[in-house]
C-alpha cells in the first residue's frame, strides 16, 4: 500500500493495463509530451512511445471519433477530453456512436474505448468551464458512466473500464486530483464497474453520493456524529449501470435518505436515486428523500458566488438534521 | 477471404488495381451495377408498400462510384459510407438476401433488423456501415486507418460521403487528422450537387469539393462518377498512395442521384432538363456499351441481366420468408459485460 494522488493512481492504471495489453492507446489534448493537464499521463510517453501515447489536434469530435473507429478496429483506445464542459463537442461521437455501433448493427462491432474527462466546479473558471454533467451520458443505454471519489477507487475502477468490451465514459473530479489515498500496489487491482460501495457505516440516514460529494458527505457525516447523528455514506462510483442495492439496504434501516450530488437537482442523479427509493422501499419511508444540489444557476466566477451555488459540508448536514 | 459476394460466378472484384481487361472482370463489375439498380427499385417498390420503415435513401444514378472504388480495394482494406449505403453494401460483397432481410427489418438481416436501411454493415466483409450522422463516417474512418496502421496491415479505408457532409465539423477535423497523423484514408466525396433539397452552390463557399483538401494538404484528383473505369482507376491510385505510407488522399467524384434525397422526395428543386441530362449519362447503360465495345456477347449481358432478376426474387423471397426478431431481441447486444 501506498498513499497515492488520483492523479498518480490514474497514471498507475493507465501503466498498468498499457503494459498487460499492447493494444491499449492513450490519446488526447496534451497526453503524450505534457503529460495531462492535469499529471493524469505523465511519464506514458517515455514509457510506451508516440505511436501508443498520442497527442490531438484541439478536436473533441475526431478525438472520440477516431477512438470509437479504431475500437471498433480492434484497439483499445483512451481517449482524454480535458473537461466534461468539451464533451458535448463529442457528444453526437459518445452517444450517437460510441453507445450504439454495438447494438445497432445487430452485435457486430464491438466499441472497447473510455472516454477519460473531468468535471466539476471550485476553480472559479465560470459557467462553460465549471459543470457536472456526468448525468447526461449516464442516461444513454450502451454506455458505462463512472465516477470514482478514491485514489484507490480510481485505479481500480479505471483498469476495469479499460478492460471492458464496452465503452465507458471515467469522469474524474477536476479539483481532486492532488488528494492522496491508499491504494494497492497489485497490477491486478481491480474494482467492478456497476458496484456502489458504503464508505461509512451509520445508523440514522443514508447519504447517497458520488465523486466530490462522498468527501463532502464524508466530513458532514464526521461532523454529524458529534451530535449522535450516525449516517451511512454510500458511494455510488458508477452511475449506469446503476446499483442502488446498498442504497435499499441501508434505506431499510434507515428509513430516511439524503442525496448529495454536484451538479444541478432538475432531472439529476438525486431524482433518481429518489425515485427508485420510492418504487423500491415505499414501505419503510419515513420522510421524504431530499435532494442536496448546486443552485439551480450558471457557475459564477467570483469565489463567493460559486461556493454559495455550490453544494457544501454545512448543506448536507441541513438536510440531514431535516430529514430526522 | 476476399470479399466477393455469393452471387458472383466469375472474377471476384478487388482483385487487382489494373483497368480490367477480361470479359469476365467486366461483366462481374456490370453486374454489381445492375443487382445494385433492381435492388433499389425492388425497395421502392416495398417501401411504397410500407414493407420498408423509416428513412430509405436511394443510390440510384450513383453505382458506378460504389462499384468502381469498392473494386479497387484489396481484402484487407476497409469500406465505411453514411446513411445512403444499400450500394457500397452490395459492391462490398453483402449478399442481396442479406441485405433485403435487414430493409424489411428480419432477424436474417446484415444488423439482424436493427439497424433497417441507412445501417447495412458487415465486419466479415470491413463494410463498418452504414452511418447516419453525417460525417461521423468521416470520423470513425480516420480511426479505423489509425488502426491499420497502428497493427502494420498494410490496410487503407475507403470512406464514403456526400458533399453535403463537407460542411460539417467531423470532416474537418478528420481530415486534419488523417493529414497529421499520415492515416491511409481515401476520402470519396460522392459529389451529387445536392445536400438534401439544396443545391451545393448555396451551402458551400466552394463548389469544387476537392480544394477543400488543399487546406488540410491532402492531394486531390477527380473522377467521372459517370464512368466506372475511371472512378476504379482513380481509387486505385489512390489506394497506391495510402499504401506507400503518403498518408491520406481526396477523390472527389462527380455524380448524380436519379431520386431525390430521401423516399418521399417530390423533386421540386431540380429542373427536369437537369435531371434527363444526367439520366442520358446513365452509369448502367454507359458501362454496357463499354462491355459491347469490348466484343463482350449481348447474350453475355443479357444473361447477367436476368440473372440479377433471379437473384432479386430469391432475396425478396428469402426476406419475406424470415422471421421478425423475437421480442426479446430489444434486451441483446446493449453491453457485452453487462
Amino acid at each position: 500500500m501506498a498513499g497515492l494522488s488520483i492523479s498518480k493512481a490514474i497514471a498507475q492504471a493507465l501503466a498498468a493495463e498499457m503494459e498487460r495489453d499492447s493494444n491499449v492507446v492513450v490519446l488526447g489534448e496534451e497526453v503524450a509530451a505534457f503529460g495531462g493537464t492535469y499529471g493524469a499521463t505523465s511519464g506514458l510517453l517515455d514509457r510506451f512511445g508516440g505511436e501508443r501515447v498520442r497527442d490531438t489536434p484541439i478536436s473533441e469530435g475526431v478525438i472520440v471519433g477516431a477512438a470509437v473507429g479504431a475500437a471498433m478496429n480492434g484497439l483499445r483506445p483512451v481517449a482524454e477530453i480535458m473537461g466534461i464542459n468539451f464533451a458535448f463537442l463529442a457528444m453526437d461521437m459518445i452517444v450517437n456512436h460510441a453507445a450504439k455501433v454495438h447494438s445497432m448493427f445487430g452485435g457486430q462491432f464491438r466499441c472497447p474505448l473510455v472516454v477519460r474527462t473531468t468535471s466539476g466546479g471550485g476553480r472559479q473558471l465560470a459557467a462553460t468551464h465549471s459543470q457536472t454533467v456526468e448525468h447526461l451520458f449516464a442516461h444513454f443505454p450502451g454506455l458505462k458512466v463512472v465516477a470514482p471519489a478514491t485514489a484507490a477507487d480510481a485505479k481500480g475502477l479505471l483498469k476495469s473500464a479499460i478492460r471492458t468490451d464496452d465503452p465507458v465514459m471515467f469522469v474524474e473530479q477536476a479539483t481532486m486530483y492532488s488528494q492522496r489515498g491508499e491504494v494497492p500496489d497489485d497490477p491486478d487491482f481491480l474494482i467492478p464497474l456497476g458496484k456502489s460501495d458504503v464508505k461509512r457505516r451509520g445508523r440514522h440516514v443514508t447519504v447517497v453520493a458520488y465523486s466530490k460529494m462522498v468527501d463532502i458527505s464524508l466530513k458532514a457525516a464526521g461532523e454529524l456524529a458529534k451530535d449522535g447523528i450516525e449516517c451511512e455514506v454510500v458511494d455510488l462510483r458508477s452511475l449506469r449501470p446503476l446499483d442502488l442495492d446498498p442504497v435499499f439496504e441501508s434505506f431499510k434501516q434507515t428509513n430516511r435518505c439524503v442525496v448529495v450530488e454536484e451538479s444541478w437537482r432538475t432531472y439529476g442523479v438525486g431524482s433518481e436515486v429518489a425515485a427508485r427509493i420510492y418504487e423500491e422501499c415505499f414501505d419503510y419511508v419515513d420522510a421524504p428523500v431530499k435532494r442536496v444540489a448546486q443552485k439551480e444557476v450558471p457557475l459564477p466566477y467570483a469565489g463567493n458566488l460559486e461556493r454559495a451555488a455550490l453544494p457544501q459540508v454545512e448543506d448536507v448536514v441541513a438536510a440531514v438534521k431535516s430529514v430526522l | 477471404m476476399l470479399p466477393t459476394s455469393t452471387l458472383s460466378s466469375s472474377a471476384a472484384p478487388g482483385s487487382n488495381s489494373k483497368p480490367p481487361h477480361s470479359h469476365l472482370e467486366l461483366l462481374e463489375l456490370y453486374r454489381q451495377m445492375v443487382l445494385i439498380r433492381l435492388f433499389e427499385e425492388k425497395c421502392e417498390e416495398l417501401y411504397q408498400k410500407g414493407k420498408i420503415g423509416g428513412f430509405m435513401h436511394l443510390y440510384i444514378g450513383q453505382e458506378a462510384v460504389g462499384v468502381g472504388a469498392v473494386a479497387a480495394r484489396q481484402p484487407q482494406d476497409s469500406v465505411i459510407t453514411g446513411y445512403r449505403d444499400h450500394g457500397i453494401a452490395l459492391a462490398a460483397g453483402m449478399t442481396a438476401r442479406v441485405a433485403m432481410a435487414e430493409m424489411l427489418g428480419r432477424v436474417t438481416g446484415c444488423s439482424k433488423g436493427k439497424g433497417g436501411s441507412m445501417h447495412l454493415a458487415d465486419i466479415n466483409l470491413k463494410f463498418w456501415g452504414g452511418h447516419a450522422i453525417v460525417g461521423a463516417q468521416i470520423a470513425l474512418a480516420a480511426g479505423l486507418a489509425w488502426a491499420d496502421k497502428f497493427q502494420r496491415r498494410d490496410a487503407a479505408t475507403l470512406c464514403f460521403f456526400g458533399d453535403g457532409a463537407t460542411n460539417i465539423s467531423y470532416f474537418h477535423e478528420a481530415l486534419n487528422l488523417a493529414a497529421v497523423w499520415q492515416l491511409p484514408v481515401v476520402f470519396i466525396c460522392e459529389n451529387n450537387k445536392y445536400g438534401m433539397w439544396t443545391p451545393i452552390e448555396k451551402v458551400s463557399a466552394v463548389t469544387e469539393i476537392r480544394r477543400k483538401a488543399s487546406a488540410y494538404a491532402i492531394p486531390s484528383d477527380v473522377a467521372d462518377g459517370m464512368d466506372l473505369l475511371d472512378v476504379r482507376a482513380k481509387t486505385a491510385a489512390a489506394l497506391e498512395h495510402c499504401r506507400a505510407g503518403h498518408g491520406p488522399y481526396f477523390l472527389e467524384v462527380i455524380t448524380y442521384r436519379f431520386r431525390g434525397h430521401s423516399m418521399g422526395d417530390q423533386r421540386a428543386y431540380r429542373t427536369p432538363d437537369e435531371i434527363r441530362k444526367w439520366q442520358a449519362e446513365d452509369p448502367i447503360g454507359k458501362f454496357e456499351k463499354v462491355l459491347l465495345d469490348a466484343g463482350v456477347a449481348p447474350a453475355d449481358i443479357d444473361k447477367v441481366d436476368d440473372d440479377v432478376k433471379a437473384v432479386m426474387a430469391d432475396a425478396v423471397a428469402f426476406a419475406e420468408a424470415s422471421p421478425f426478431p423475437d421480442d426479446s431481441e430489444i434486451w441483446t447486444n446493449i453491453y457485452i459485460e453487462p
